[in-house]
């Protein structure tokens, strides 16, 4: 292949490092240096996508991150193929292989395309007008409409690239490394402030490092040349760090910034192994000064979007930096003196210029006078009425623009070329500065938002503050630097400048056809097809917010967001309203700046990393045991120890009778624990459990229920009193961390008198819970000296145990009814003390059972799990609770509450339990239970909250809020399914030893 | 994302904290006393101003202390940072 547009050898381009890649399957070379896009179009290759609406065809259409229309997929091929990446900012390298978006069968022909013959039909807000009726086709709908959405396609394996966070603090960030970030960080760091400099490209030096233009001198040589030196001297400075291809995606408050730092996508594969790709650089920094420069405004004109019509700026850039032309017939369309630098540029580097168009009635600016001494022609006050070429363009058609600017007049001129350069003058990039909550001001001569204010934390130089011209950037920065830095003088104020001025202004958003708008296509929008017309028929429609006009045509919304075509879409609804756009103000700028990668926003945190577990001691030997484990809180739990061949019902059957029949095991390490010391610590508890707990004695345990100020419970557990000042608190495992924080909020807040210190010992212990009528014996097994007695160690006592040397604490306590024992051992020691109780167990079948068989254990007994039968919206009352409630007590968290008119009425939900007609239907939880079958509509009465079937009972169970339960019992009400209703009786909540014989069994 | 001056352990950033609302709500010292109305006011009323409000917040992966915080809602500009128990700053 021969790169034919390739005219003339750049510094920037390693020519003798040639670099093949794949574009559509295609082979071509570039150099090295050479971005996806400048090696296309080196290579005569300008038809690179479609769009997304209309598939009309797409060309390259800048040289940045602002690309709205050459984006393609990477590694098109493989299963882990990226989409919408920029062809203006991915950089070549050996093997890189790319596609075209948007096309099928390909971009040379594709189907789509008829979407631009049929375009009348799609009008803005199409989706919303055409698919609402009749509603219920919807879902029909929404198939081939998900069919065709979406740009490129998403990868089907797990991305296998690494990615890295890192934190970094420093005194000074500086935001673009062009004339002025350069300027800003050299003197920040050379008065010792700890700078850091980031660029989004990988040459420093913006758009100031390209520049031929002789009118702009520094020190009486080029600015670029100039520059070049001040480069070089950069890494000599101390206290500057320097990162390239590195784009700040966020401004957030307080000086805190994101950055994508791209480490190795220019590389090819074999040096892209094993490294970082992209870094999340999360910054803190003193102060910001923010130098992101200009995006050049394309300008909005009939058929503005064929392939070779690009930016002035880009058309540039691709011949000074890349040594690329872009057509071989050029032709610049423009509004301002700018498009002059870029055809002298190519003139002078021997690309041929047709003609400039230009809608100004004239301009002083001297390089005009080289424009004709080149012999280019220019068209004073024209406009572009239209252009043609399907996949290339091949000409435009210009007429005489009317003074007002709103129609066009004359004969029509048509001028042959294959690129169009269009330059509407620049819109400062001002999207971090407001995304760092700053308000920004319309500049209603220079049509536009300039940033309000400077601040002692940020400042915003160079053109993104609104100075274009070289003498103002500079001497604006030289003022703006010494006050912000508070130095006394910069390295670069006594520089000599001369530059030219641009006097002469015009500025029209929607550029008038010589035919009706409706027979147009300006777009504002190129990546949506959004075009002006869209945007009028919103307003027609009624749309007068500017965030309702951009969702409702979708302008601004795609990867780009709009970054050319925004200003244009304000500039048309203020002129079409007849309002000043200073007053329409802007769509608000989102992060991330350009888009990120989900791996770079996650970095390491993926995989068992995403979301860390907690593991009890005891989890090898769950592990070894073949448990199922769910998860509960953070907690990996063993659910349930299925043995071969056994389902999840048949193992909690087994389970449930074998902890009634002989014995069982359960880890429940996972409850919380906090340690209570202080001489008011029984005080405390007084306060914030809903019992009384002062006369406990040393020894003993007692359930507790703690409750919200509003009265709703909130967490259970039970807790022991150690000594006389010494407690240790028991909470619901998912509950443990927010009990702790609920009361250390009343400590330090309410209460800051009382003498009380906690502690989390959760992870501290392990607790092995030895239940059923022979888990005495087994115990007694493990600590023959320990007199087992009921008048020495009842139920609700606590005793402290060696067990081989180990200080364990031991409660008699039990969530299941049966005789239990709670062993907690040290967490080093708790899987030893577990294969104790296992070993001591043998003889007695002890059988491991888990949170399952916990569940329905507890629910045969009518104990209630916070959070399952419990909702925030459940008083002890409600839970038929009422005996834990301490009348006698003058307060405590939420006690007041119980006594509002609303927690007193008589027909709240109240906790009951659920006996099926057909004892073998086991209910859903969460199914809805009604009295009458024929209402309509039909009252819910409330819902089932557990449900299961008792194996030693020997039918199903369930707990359930209901309406007035409380006066319900006996009543026969039914549980409404989808396809039956089920005959239930709402009956006592403790399904099995009503009398609690078998606690002392 | 803020930079917050804890009061005991200096400046830490945002995601170390947790807010905690309105401050300078006291919980009555006898409930039973109240009227629902009042109880009510205590319970449930709180302020969500445009503009500068006294807040509570923990510094709940570090120290674990509760403070005040005046803070600009219309800005997120922190304008004072006080202890529990401490007067609010008078503007």
């Amino acid at each position: 292949m021969t790169q034919n547009l390739r005219v003339k050898s750049s510094e920037f381009i390693d020519e003798t490092n040639r670099i093949s890649f794949k574009f559509d399957g295609k082979t071509y070379y570039g150099f090295k240096g050479d971005t996806l896009a400048s090696a296309l179009i080196a290579n005569n290759v300008h038809l690179v996508g479609r769009s997304f609406k209309y598939h009309r065809p797409r060309g390259i259409m800048t040289s940045g991150s602002e690309e709205p229309n050459a984006i393609v997929q990477l590694n098109p091929n493989s299963n882990i193929t990226e989409p919408n990446a920029r062809a203006t900012e991915v950089e070549i390298y050996e093997g890189l292989e790319a596609s075209s978006q948007n096309c099928w069968p390909s971009v040379n022909f594709d189907i789509g395309g008829i979407n631009n013959f049929l375009a009348p039909l799609f009008p803005a807000g199409f989706y919303y007008k055409t698919f609402m009726w009749p509603k219920s086709f919807w879902e029909k709908y929404e198939f081939f409409i998900r069919h065709s959405a979406g740009l490129g396609k998403s990868p089907t394996t797990k991305d296998p690239d690494i990615y890295d966070h890192r934190n970094i603090h420093c005194d000074v960030l500086v935001v673009g490394a062009g004339i002025s970030g350069i300027l800003a960080a050299k003197n920040a760091a050379k008065n010792n402030f700890k700078t850091l400099l980031l660029d989004e490209k990988n040459e420093l030096g913006g758009s100031t490092i390209f520049e031929a233009n002789e009118y702009n001198k520094i020190n009486h040589n080029l600015a670029s040349e100039w520059l070049k030196k001040e480069i070089n001297e950069l890494k000599n400075i101390k206290n500057l760090e320097i990162k390239t291809r590195t784009s700040v995606a966020a401004y957030h408050q307080y000086n805190y910034l994101l950055a994508r730092e791209n480490l190795t996508d220019h590389l090819d594969k074999k040096n892209k192994k094993n490294k970082i790709r992209q870094r999340l650089l999360k910054i803190r920094a003193k102060k910001v000064i923010l130098a992101t420069g200009a995006l050049e405004r394309p300008l909005i004109f009939n058929n503005n979007d064929r392939p070779g019509i690009m930016l002035s700026s880009a058309v540039k850039k691709y011949s000074n930096f890349y040594g690329v032309a872009c057509g071989t017939k050029n032709i610049f369309f423009t509004n301002n003196d700018s498009a002059y630098e870029s055809a002298l540029s190519l003139h002078n580097k021997g690309i041929k210029v047709e003609a400039i168009i230009d809608i100004r009635e004239n301009s002083d600016a001297k390089i005009i006078k080289k424009i004709n001494d080149a012999g280019i022609k220019i068209y004073w006050a024209h406009s572009i009425v239209d252009t043609r070429g399907y996949k290339r363009l091949s000409r435009v058609s210009i007429m005489k623009l009317s003074n007002d600017g709103t129609s066009v007049t004359g004969s029509k001129i048509s001028i042959s070329c294959d690129c169009l350069g269009i330059a509407g003058g620049w819109t400062p990039a001002v999207h971090l500065y407001t995304q760092s909550g700053s308000k920004l001001n319309f500049d209603e001569e220079r049509k536009i938002f300039i940033p309000k204010t400077d601040t002692k934390e940020q400042i915003s130089v160079g053109s993104c503050g609104g100075d274009f011209e070289l003498d103002e950037i500079i001497t604006n920065l030289n003022y703006k630097l010494k006050n912000f830095l508070n130095i006394n003088k910069t390295d670069f104020e006594d520089i000599t400048l001369e530059n030219d001025h641009e006097t002469s202004k015009r500025n029209i958003w929607l550029l008038p056809s010589d035919q009706t708008i409706g027979k147009t296509k300006p777009f504002v929008d190129y990546q949506n097809d959004a075009t002006a017309k869209d945007i009028k028929l919103a307003l027609r429609e009624g749309f007068r917010s500017i965030e309702h006009v951009k969702r409702y045509t979708t302008t601004g919304m795609g990867t780009d967001q709009g970054k050319l075509g925004n200003m244009h879409a304000l500039g048309i609804i203020a002129d079409t309203a007849g309002v000043k756009m200073g007053e329409l103000g802007t769509t608000t700028f989102r992060p991330p700046y350009t888009p990120l990668t989900f791996g770079t926003i996650v970095g390491r945190n993926v995989g068992e990393f995403f979301d860390a577990f907690r593991r009890t001691p005891m989890n090898d030997w769950h592990i070894k045991n073949k448990a199922k484990f769910e998860n509960v809180g953070q907690w990996k739990r063993s659910w349930y120890y299925p043995k071969e061949g056994e389902t999840m019902h048949q193992a909690v059957q087994r389970e449930s009778k074998a902890a009634r029949k002989s014995a069982g095991i359960l880890d429940a390490s996972t409850l919380g624990k906090i340690d209570i010391q202080g001489s008011d610590a029984s005080e405390f508890l007084n306060r914030v459990y809903t019992n009384a707990w002062s006369k406990l004695a040393i020894g003993k345990c007692r359930y507790g229920l703690m409750l919200n100020e509003d009265g709703m419970v909130y967490d259970d557990g039970v807790t022991t009193r150690l000594g006389e000042n010494h407690y240790i608190m028991t909470t619901t495992t998912g509950g443990a961390a927010n009990v702790l924080g609920k009361l250390e909020d009343y400590l330090q807040t309410e209460w800051p008198e009382l003498d009380v210190y906690l502690t989390s010992v959760t992870d501290h212990f392990a607790t092995a819970s030895l239940c059923g009528p022979n888990s005495k014996k087994i115990l007694n097994k493990i600590i023959p000296d320990l007199d087992l007695s009921d008048d020495n160690f009842p139920h609700m006592s606590f005793k402290e145990v060696l067990i081989d040397k180990i200080k364990c604490r031991i409660m008699r306590i039990s969530f299941t009814g049966e005789l239990s024992y709670e062993i907690n051992a040290p967490a080093s020691y708790g899987e030893a003390i577990w294969q104790k109780c296992i070993e001591a167990g043998k003889e007695f079948n002890i059988t491991p059972y888990g949170t399952e068989t916990m569940h329905l254990l507890r629910a045969e007994k009518g104990f209630i799990i916070v959070g399952q039968d419990t909702d925030g919206t459940m008083t002890p009352i409600d839970l038929q609770m009422d005996w834990i409630v301490s009348k006698k007590k003058y307060d405590f968290i939420g006690k007041r509450s119980l006594y509002r008119s609303d927690t007193m009425k008589e027909n709240r939900k109240q906790l009951v339990g659920l006996l099926t007609e057909d004892p073998n239907i086991v209910l859903e939880e969460g199914a809805q239970i009604v009295s009458e079958l024929n209402q309509k509509p039909v009252e819910m009465l409330g819902h089932v909250t557990s449900s299961y079937f008792s194996p030693n009972l020997n039918k199903s169970i369930a707990l359930a809020v209901v309406r007035d339960g409380k006066n319900m019992m006996g009543r026969k009400l039914f549980v409404s399914m989808e396809n039956k209703n089920i005959n239930v009786t709402v009956a006592n909540t403790v399904f099995y030893d009503e009398k609690n014989e078998r606690l002392n069994a | 994302m803020f930079l917050i001056n804890c009061p005991y352990c200096g400046e830490r950033d945002q995601q170390e904290f947790k807010a905690g609302g309105e401050a300078h709500i006291e919980r009555p010292k006898q409930p039973t006393e109240l009227s629902d109305d009042e109880w009510a006011e205590y319970l449930f009323m709180r302020k969500n101003i445009k503009g500068v409000q006294f807040e509570r917040w923990n510094h709940a992966h570090g120290c674990r202390k509760w403070f005040n915080m005046v803070r600009d809602t219309s800005n997120d500009e922190i304008k004072a940072i006080y202890k529990m128990g401490e007067k609010p700053p008078t503007q």
